[in-house]
């Protein structure tokens, strides 16, 4: 292990370029423990976000040697082995400034998917009872852990073909919905995500199920809604 | 900004690569395939012309990798039809390994075969 990390951080908007900084190698070291280090010592204008710093509020995805990372659970010694890192904003996103996208686009497309919950009944209705090894149940689970980080739409190439593609968190979020039995809008739905932009134009790459820091399967939900919108499509209902 | 070009570096995008690839060329070889065939209604002394002109190593070497891309392709299909069709449990990178495998196979097996 050297004594430095040589980092090249991105600067600007998108017609920006790389600047390079000398980091300490620490032990453990996070790369947002990196970015945060060369914002508070060594330039404080440099734009980035975080919040939690546990994996959970999906708000410190970058792009890190690369590939699109949580930079909070990603740890140099697994990246950056030669000491090399290079820091970028995430791919298909416009960026604001430095390390910072504007996510709307990609949380517009979570709504335009139908990934509101859709209630059918009110507090003053019992429980709904879901069986928890129910098939329902268990692809509803599947996908439920998604934090929004954007990982997975920076990493497909879909999405930079087709700017309207959905793309693999709002189909993976309406995949879930699809298997609430409590759901009331599933006609609604399936015909949100059936479209030409929606599940049918996935490629099946699978580079959101191999990124996803939280294991999930974009892919798998998207096969999913590609079936039920067969099914749909085969009862004359879509 | 684009995806970055190391991001693609997994083994499913390699197996959409190969898919896209070999596609195309077949695609492309296909018109050449029925263009012969068809010499057997037209004028089948040429066709027995072409036959003993690509009886030889370096075209025999050339079907082989045709095979191949067609072997490549009609797995990787039916990869893509099970990954699409059918519920998943965490098999999809066994099934790219024996996509990969039974193209291989069909390889050797032709180029013994010829
Ligand atoms: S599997 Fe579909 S959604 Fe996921 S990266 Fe590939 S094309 Fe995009
Ligand atoms: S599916 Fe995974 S990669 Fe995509 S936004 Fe959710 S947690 Fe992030
Ligand atoms: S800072 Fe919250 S997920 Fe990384």
């Amino acid at each position: 292990m050297s004594d430095f990390l040589t980092v090249r951080v991105w600067r600007g908007d998108e017609q920006g370029g790389f600047q390079t900084f000398e980091v300490p190698r620490l032990e453990s070291q996070t790369v947002l423990d990196v970015v945060s280090h060369i914002q508070r010592q060594l330039d404080p204008t440099l734009a980035y976000r975080f919040a939690c710093r546990v994996g959970m509020c999906g708000s410190c995805a970058m792009t890190v040697n690369g590939k699109a990372r949580w930079t909070c659970r990603t740890h140099v010694a697994k990246v950056a082995a030669d000491g090399n890192l290079e820091l970028a904003p995430l791919a298909h996103l416009p960026v604001v400034r430095d390390l910072v996208t504007d996510m709307s686009a990609f949380f517009d497309k979570w709504a335009r998917a139908r990934g509101q919950f859709h209630p059918t009944a009110t507090r003053k209705d019992p429980f709904a009872r879901i069986r928890p090894d129910s098939a329902q149940r268990i692809n509803a689970d599947a996908g439920i852990e998604c934090i929004g980080c954007g990982v997975c739409y920076a990493s497909c190439d879909v999405v930079q073909w087709r700017p309207d593609y959905l793309g693999p968190a709002a189909l993976n979020r309406a995949w879930t919905l699809v298997n609430d039995e409590r759901d009331g809008a599933q006609a609604e739905r399936l015909r949100a995500v059936a479209g030409d932009a929606g599940c049918h134009a996935c490629h099946t790459h699978l580079s959101c199920t191999e990124r996803c820091p939280k294991h999930i399967s974009p892919t798998a939900g998207i096969a999913g809604l590609k079936r039920a919108a067969m099914k749909a499509a085969l009862r004359g209902d879509l | 900004m684009k995806t970055d070009w190391r991001a693609r570096n997994h083994p499913a995008w390699w197996a959409f690569l190969v898919h896209r690839i070999s596609g195309i060329v077949l695609t492309l070889f296909l018109p050449f395939h029925f263009w012969v065939l068809g010499m057997a209604l037209n004028d089948a002394a040429r066709m027995d012309d072409f036959f003993a002109w690509a009886d030889r190593p370096l075209v025999k070497v050339a079907e082989a990798g045709l095979v191949i891309l067609l072997a490549a392709h009609l797995t990787g299909g039916l990869r893509l039809m099970a990954l699409e069709f059918l519920a998943w449990r965490g098999w999809q990178k066994d099934l790219l390994a024996v996509a990969a495998g039974l193209t291989v196979i069909a390889g050797v097996v032709f180029a013994y075969v010829v």
